[in-house]
């Protein structure tokens, strides 16, 4: 009987709530997956996922960053949530991220984020969330900031167990230090139209094995490590990226 | 203002439980903040102070006392400062230290600055203990180090003729108890802060470094090179080090689990946390269980002698060619710049000498 009051009385103030709504609050949680197979950090320190070029690999560290909530107005209109969000699968931290920022409710046309930083937030040194966790990069590749560090084993050819390293950041050609050449790679997820009424968790998955896929068959014999400077691996990775994240759900 | 308030009508309702004097109920210990370097201030998270252990002016002075005195020990021969000498930058110039009855540990004396900012608060080479006063609880029980019983330490400090007085001073009651001392000397060990190395002062545009320390610089952090970055920071990240634990190729059988043992995941074995990089000058031996006795060594560790193993940190290139493969110039340079990151002023700071 306690319970079923308990039950009414929740009912009716989210149902004042919803009335009376004029902004929400907006959250994104990320959850991973390979091809399918839930990902979580349980699952690290096994070689037990084959990537699209037949690779044997594991996950043992698994760290990105997701910027520039933005919301679109059919209108032009773009609200942008402050802030940024450094996922932590490792630790299994930072899954979660609300922006302190509400956001008017109402029909939008669009939601997207980035991962990474654009240009504009990529500043060295700003952010000492992100410079303790030494999230950095170095000068001599541009500075600013990781956006994805992937870490774990794999088998190679020669059936030896090698570390590899899958860091993406923005892709610089530092082959004459005096002149460093950047192509930017931070990618613009789109999660379609909304309609936001209430207070709002967008549900997103990563899939891991699409890092490996799409366009580009990623051979870990050859791409396993010293990627940072590696301006033509980072660009695959920007190409293989565009399809590894997806909207699972919206849930009010 | 609410939390001040609070504080004292704490303290009100533990001195009427303990029937002590009116005097000792309103006794409140000087706040001392933090000194926050401002290579800290401007690029790292604040530091971790718990609520219940504010840093106080009277609570450093008995942590440092504290620190200093055998009495914590057994047989009164041993103090804290004897495996974490100051000149030492808190750590012990032999590999492994020596307990009461002369019995040798079999890891390196952590050095001990900077504490503060360890944010995951995970302490010891292996982690197995969190927050900082937890920490100093265990050295003076371990049965090769101070083998004393808190009982013991208890009683001794209340038989004292100052201890009660200092406790009183600190924390509102002359009544002792372990947690009162372990908190006193977490206090102390918060102050330990090293931030003034010619590498401070290069990045704060008041000296310059030699070509051959920005070359060792260049060489930490490339990553087709040294590729030390990843785990022991930046010049961003000031602490240098990650404090994250890792397995970086000693071993090619573990033997000692580190963190595997602590967490009971197989992992985790061999894994020990990133020590900083700061203070390298003063703390040799190196590594958990200080194999190696120069810098040198280590350098050459991560170039040609990693040894391969299941748990072996991805970041470790090159592991079946022994690792990266300095040049005899890359090593000189990166080991010039490794040294310009001690701080002479930390090891003859009056306030954390025994005077």
């Amino acid at each position: 009987m306690a319970v079923s009051f308990f039950m009414i009385t929740l009912m009716a103030c989210q149902s004042n709530d919803q009335a009376i709504k004029s902004e929400a609050t907006i959250s994104f949680n990320f959850s991973h997956n390979w091809d399918g197979t839930i990902v979580t950090n349980t699952d690290f320190n096994n070689i037990q996922y084959t990537n699209v070029n037949g690779d044997i690999l594991s996950i043992e560290r698994l760290r990105y960053l997701i910027s520039k909530i933005t919301f679109y107005k059919s209108n032009g209109e773009e609200i942008v949530l402050d802030g940024y969000n450094l996922v932590d699968v490792t630790n299994g931290t930072q899954l979660s991220f609300s922006s302190n920022a509400l956001v008017p409710t109402g029909n939008y046309s669009n939601v997207s984020f980035l991962f990474g930083f654009d240009n504009e937030d990529n500043i060295s040194g700003a952010y000492p969330d992100l410079n303790s966790a030494s999230w950095n990069v170095p000068e001599m590749l541009g500075g600013g900031y990781h956006f994805m560090q992937l870490e774990g084993k794999f088998i190679n050819d020669q059936s030896e167990e090698i570390g590899y390293a899958y860091h993406a950041i923005r892709a610089v050609d530092n082959s004459n230090p005096d002149n460093l050449i950047f192509q930017d790679t931070f990618i613009e997820v789109h999660l379609g139209s909304v309609m936001i009424s209430n207070d709002t968790s967008f549900n997103v998955e990563m899939n891991v094995a699409e890092w490996f896929k799409n366009p580009n068959t990623w051979d870990l014999n050859v791409l396993y490590n010293s990627l940072m400077p590696n301006f033509n691996a980072q660009v695959m990775m920007y190409e293989n990226g565009q399809n590894a994240f997806s909207l699972e759900s919206v849930t009010p | 203002m609410i939390k001040r308030g609070l504080h004292i009508v704490f303290l009100f309702l533990i001195v009427s439980c303990t029937n002590e004097t009116v005097e000792q109920l309103i006794y409140e210990p000087t706040p001392a903040p933090l000194n926050i370097p401002l290579l800290f201030e401007q690029n790292i998270l604040a530091p971790i102070i718990p609520f219940n252990n504010p840093q106080t002016v009277e609570g450093i002075a008995l942590g440092k006392k504290l620190f200093f005195d055998p009495i914590l020990s057994a047989n009164n021969t041993q103090a804290c400062a004897d495996c974490h000498a100051p000149e030492n930058a808190f750590s012990d110039a032999n590999r492994f230290s020596e307990g009461i009855d002369g019995i040798l540990g079999h890891r390196n004396s952590m050095p001990l600055f900077n504490l503060a900012w360890n944010y995951d608060e995970k302490f010891f080479w292996d982690g197995r203990v969190f927050s900082l006063e937890h920490q100093a609880f265990e050295p003076v029980t371990n049965p090769v180090e101070m083998k004393n019983t808190w009982a013991v330490v208890e009683q001794k400090l209340q038989a004292s003729s100052h201890y009660p007085k200092l406790f009183n001073e600190a924390f509102g009651t002359s009544t002792i108890d372990s947690t009162l001392v372990t908190k006193a000397i977490a206090q102390f060990e918060r102050t330990l802060i090293s931030a003034n190395s010619k590498f401070d002062k290069y990045l704060l545009g008041e000296g310059v470094l030699t070509a051959q320390e920005l070359n060792g610089f260049n060489v930490f952090m490339d990553e087709t090179k040294g590729d030390c970055f990843h785990c022991h920071g930046n010049a961003n990240n000031p602490l240098w080090t990650d404090n994250v634990f890792h397995n970086n190729g000693l071993d090619a059988v573990i033997t000692d689990l580190g963190l595997g043992k602590v967490t009971g995941d197989p992992a985790d074995n061999g894994k020990f946390k990133s020590p900083s990089l700061r203070n390298l000058a003063f703390t040799a031996p190196y590594m958990h269980d200080g194999r190696f006795t120069t810098l040198e060594e280590v350098i050459n560790h991560y170039s040609e002698g990693l040894q391969n193993s299941p748990t072996i940190d991805p970041l470790m290139k090159k592991v079946s060619q022994g690792g990266v493969h300095l040049t005899e110039d890359e090593k000189t340079d990166l080991k010039a710049f490794l040294l310009a990151l001690s701080d002479e002023t930390f090891i003859s700071n009056p306030a954390f000498l025994n005077q």
